[in-house]
């Protein structure tokens, strides 16, 4: 009894995991804390351990970054990088099961992106191995199902969505802000959300705006 | 159910099993009453079974009783938070008996939200002979009555009476994870994820906030509180751990907001053994004092540990539960396994703990003989009047007959809730809808 998600190798104990299985690790994590948060009531001592995990390895990806040499480990590829990481779990999260990018493809994804100009058709060109339901098209459609998603819940999930009481929703913003926030030496403040189709590296940014646009559609919705 | 009044009929002599099929729900808690002589269990439809253990009879010729279904009640309800939109799940989480102090018997149950307090009472005689009423209770036609009569209480088949007698609502806004009695028998506490409140066991409307982690901004949040309980003799102690591996001991007597602990027992982490997942393994999932009040049991995913409470630097004992799970962790995140929440216990006289595992596999470990052993709840392996075989997980090398390979455990058959009779030799397994009743003939009484 396996949950679908992105096959690996295990960890093993000791091992200060290499990059790419560190970078899975995260996949999976950010994977997990989202489907936690589309949960009704989250279980918060499960998000809170997962988002800890998330930092964790945020911070040793960070460590490892200061200490790395000059080469293809410039300071714009830590947003990348951990956007990718993003991207890829968007898709698993609202597409269905995920492909399964083993390291070689992560390799040339991550060669790929500072190399084009047009990002958008890269990142989606990456993944076009993925399947028919993967293809950039997916994404927009993706949005809707976050939609559809919200709505099932009823009228009274806009209370849940601005609920100061059971804070623990909060715990998304937390690992998004963490993320954002932790990328100082990100370009174009990435605190800002710009419109998502322009920008070529704002998919953590559009995953905040997706859920603030939401909030706000429902505000409009049920307030007028 | 059928099958369950069949096996009541049952006779046994050795180590025996019963298996009692609840409705095909799942098991959520397991408590025996301070006498043993009854076991509560709730599950996650939201009821409660009381088994009772009969008394010794003639016709068991070893002569030691055993347990029966006593009585069944719902009590949790599916509820839904209209403020939040929200369904309140109705699983029984905990379940904690009062001592007794008359002929009722009464437990405190609780899901994410709600604790009740529950009076159980036995009605074996009915009052007959009254002048007013016939016996099917009909108003008489005065004019018949022509003499008084005293009615007379006859004895009449046994009637398990249970009824609501407190509901204490409205005082947790996350997910209640345990309550625990106090030793005064007058209050008791209930923990959630970040908050931990006292009750007077008779005032529904008020209780006070004795432990507050919430953090002012809720995205500082790092550590939950995962278990709380008062101490068995000392009515103003209690301890509370943490999903960070800490426990924290409390004096009530020393402020009303017992933010500050008195003592903090942590132990250091092992170098040599970090990885991204040390911080998720170490959570404890139970904590548990001994009956003594001396020392304390905490279950974390791979170990129990033993804590004397005069020693905060790091435990006197540990015991690993299933330690080839270690070179697993990254599967076992990645199917959420290693979120499961095992609970702990102690024999009667703290010379034994016990703990679940997978597999349907539960261990015991013996503090004084330093032994230990792994056996299994399944129908397969218990046989009537067999003694339970000793288990074994084979990790490579030398593999023997029946032992088990780590790939083949199966992670959806787990235990997770066990309890130790106070005084004899006798368990409640809960393997999933399966209750487990494991008695030890041959060595009744502690040692």
């Amino acid at each position: 009894m396996f949950a679908r998600g992105l096959k690996r190798k295990c960890l093993e104990e000791d091992v200060p995991a290499d990059p790419v299985q560190r970078q899975s690790l995260l996949d999976m994590s950010l994977v997990k804390l989202q489907l936690c948060h589309m949960l009704a009531e989250p279980n918060l001592c499960r998000s809170v351990l997962i988002a800890n995990t998330v930092r964790q390895i945020q911070e040793e990806m960070t460590q490892d970054r200061s200490w790395c040499l000059p080469g293809p480990q410039t300071v714009g590829r830590a947003p990348r990088d951990r956007l990718m990481s993003t991207e890829i779990l968007c898709r698993s999260a609202w597409a269905g099961p995920p492909p399964a990018p083993d390291p070689a493809d992560l390799a040339s994804a991550l060669q790929v992106v500072p190399a084009a100009q047009a990002p958008r058709a890269s990142l989606g060109g990456s993944w076009d191995r993925a399947g028919p339901g993967e293809s950039r098209g997916g994404f927009p459609r993706s949005l809707d199902q976050v939609f559809e998603t919200l709505e099932s819940h009823g009228p009274g999930a806009v209370e849940e969505l601005f609920s100061d009481v059971d804070g623990s929703y909060y715990d998304l913003d937390a690992v998004l802000t963490g993320m954002v926030g932790s990328a100082k030496s990100g370009p174009e403040g990435l605190e800002t959300f710009p419109h998502p189709a322009s920008s070529k590296f704002r998919w953590v940014n559009f995953l905040k705006l997706s859920f603030i646009c939401l909030r706000q559609y429902f505000v409009l919705r049920y307030i007028f | 159910m059928g099958e369950d009044t069949d096996t009541r009929k049952i006779n046994h002599s050795f180590l025996r099993d019963h298996s009692y099929v609840t409705e095909a729900d799942i098991i959520s808690t397991v408590e025996f009453n301070h006498t043993g002589e009854l076991l509560a269990t709730g599950d996650k439809g939201g009821r409660v079974v009381i088994f009772q253990r009969e008394p010794e009879s003639k016709h068991a010729p070893h002569g030691q009783g055993e347990y029966d279904v006593y009585s069944t009640f719902q009590s949790h309800e599916p509820e839904f938070d209209y403020l939040k939109s929200l369904e309140i799940e109705e699983k029984i989480n905990k379940i904690k008996w009062l001592p007794q102090q008359n002929a009722a018997h009464s437990l405190l149950s609780t899901n994410d939200k709600t604790i009740k307090l529950w009076k159980i009472t036995e009605r074996d005689k009915r009052p007959e002979g009254y002048n007013l009423k016939d016996e099917e209770g009909k108003l008489k036609d005065l004019s018949t009555v022509t003499s008084l009569q005293v009615p007379v209480l006859k004895p009449m088949d046994l009637m398990v009476e249970v009824s609501p007698r407190r509901v204490f609502a409205n005082g947790h806004t996350y997910h209640i994870n345990s309550i625990s009695v106090n030793s005064d028998c007058e209050t008791y506490m209930s923990a959630d994820d970040l908050r931990i409140n006292l009750w007077h066991l008779a005032i529904t409307d008020r209780s006070f906030n004795i432990v507050d982690i919430k953090p002012a901004n809720m995205e500082d949040l790092t550590e939950v509180i995962t278990a709380s309980e008062f101490h068995p003799h000392h009515c103003n102690l209690f301890v509370y751990s943490s999903s960070k591996g800490s426990l924290r001991l409390c004096d009530m007597r020393a402020a009303a907001l017992c933010d500050k602990h008195s003592k903090l027992f942590e132990e250091p982490e092992d170098p040599s053994n970090r990885s991204f997942f040390s911080e998720i393994i170490s959570s404890v999932s139970d904590v548990k004092f001994s009956h003594s009040g001396r020392y304390m049991l905490t279950r974390d995913y791979l170990t129990v540990k033993v804590w004397d409470l005069n020693m905060e630097a790091r435990p006197i004992e540990t015991y690993q539960v299933h330690d080839y799970l270690r070179s697993k962790l990254c599967s076992l995140y990645e199917n959420d396994c290693i979120f499961d929440k095992f609970e702990c216990a102690w024999n009667g006289s703290d010379s034994v703990i016990m703990t679940g595992a997978y597999n349907n596999f539960f261990r015991m470990f013996d503090r004084n003989t330093k032994r230990d052993v792994t056996l299994e709840a399944s129908r397969e392996s218990s046989k009537p009047r067999a003694v339970l075989k000793p288990r074994r997980v084979c990790v490579g090398g030398k593999r023997r007959r029946d032992d088990i390979s780590v790939d083949s455990l199966d992670f959806t058959k787990k235990i997770l809730h066990t309890a130790w009779h106070p005084a004899e030799n006798i368990i409640a397994i809960a393997a999933t809808n399966n209750l487990y009743i494991f008695q030890d003939k041959v060595n009744s009484d502690m040692h």
